[in-house]
């Protein structure tokens, strides 16, 4: 499907890589139009498992660590206003509610966004994206129903098609695929492996389908009232 | 990270004994564990920046080693450390890292508390 046209883009995600597995393609191909994009990190990924053994980083140094890959990041996508939340890993869905609305409300009575990305309440998998959805859904819940700004949202629970149906917005995002791959690859920490697994099965003459560097998917939510 | 030196973690742990110090105590097989395996029960437990002071600690020479903290009311425990360092704020760091080097558990010691 063609890009629907927007005039600021508010993106919405607990850790830093969620954007690039779910969005950076998405995100670059509307930089590319020239439409601003503000993603918003709620936190630095600081209880990420993944240290390496032998050992790359503590769990102190870590989200440091995070922290860098997450500006590089940005810079493959595109994106010129990051704003690290300072929530931490692992305790967003325990944070006050109503602190959480009022977090996601005061960015879009500030950036005006026409679009929101964020994750899909019920079929997000991890409980900070749980909790990230949730916030967004019910920030633009209050909104009046004509002022609304559009959510695309993430959901990849493994129920999700069984009980949800295809996603209805599908974006071919093979333009920028390389741009796409090097903002995962900025997140070394957490997808070396993938890479070098990648990197592997393609020198064993077994490559990995790229059909999902191809295409993002996302559910176009809807409104009860 | 490097890998346990017992010598060297036990005077680290005797350094920090009888003084008021705040641990992070972790222990995770991952917020995805279910999601790729559903036959996984998936628990955790972490608390970070709780102030403690042990009289008596003691590192045991196993693979992958335990290291037990005696308090006057208790005791603070972990199975599975493999690593460990001395980071440059005086803190001891520890972790047990699985065969993938994932972190399954970690124990932290220090004089100040840790950031948020």
């Amino acid at each position: 499907m063609t890009l629907q046209p927007q005039r600021q883009i508010l993106v919405v995600f607990p850790h830093p890589d969620d954007e690039a597995f779910s969005s950076a393609g998405t995100i670059r191909l509307y930089r590319n139009m020239g439409v601003p994009v503000t993603y918003a990190c709620l936190t630095l990924g600081e209880m990420g498992r993944n240290l390496g053994n032998p050992p790359f980083a503590t769990r102190e140094s870590l989200p440091e660590i995070r922290r860098e890959e997450l500006k590089e990041a940005c810079k493959h996508m595109g994106i010129d206003d990051l704003r690290m939340m300072g929530l931490r890993d692992k305790t967003v869905e325990f944070e006050d509610d109503e602190k959480m609305v009022k977090l996601v409300t005061n960015l879009i009575d500030e950036l005006n966004p026409s679009l929101i990305i964020t994750f899909l309440p019920g079929y997000a998998v991890h409980p900070d994206h749980e909790a990230t959805g949730r916030a967004v859904i019910e920030a633009v819940r209050r909104i009046p129903k004509d002022e609304r700004p559009t959510v695309y949202a993430v959901g990849f629970a493994n129920n999700t098609l069984a009980e949800v149906g295809p996603p209805n917005i599908e974006i071919d995002v093979s333009n920028v695929k390389l741009d796409k791959v090097n903002a995962l690859k900025a997140h070394a920490s957490q997808t070396a492996w993938m890479i070098e697994e990648s990197t592997k099965r393609i020198d064993d003459g077994r490559p990995m389908s790229d059909s999902w560097l191809h295409f993002e998917r996302f559910y176009h939510y809807q409104f009860e009232d | 990270m490097k890998e346990v030196q017992v010598n060297e973690i036990q005077e680290l742990l005797n350094s920090f004994a009888n003084k008021d110090v705040y641990i992070h105590l972790e222990t995770t097989n991952g917020a995805y564990a279910t999601h790729f395996d559903e036959k996984v029960f998936n628990a955790g437990a972490f608390i970070r920046n709780a102030k403690i002071r042990f009289e008596l600690a003691k590192i045991i020479d196993d693979t992958p080693h335990r290291v037990g903290l005696k308090m006057e009311h208790g005791w603070v425990y972990a199975q599975g450390i493999t690593h460990y360092k001395l980071d440059e704020k005086g803190r001891l760091l520890m972790a047990g890292l699985d065969y993938t080097g994932k972190l399954a558990v970690a124990l932290e010691i220090s004089e100040t508390p840790f950031t948020y």
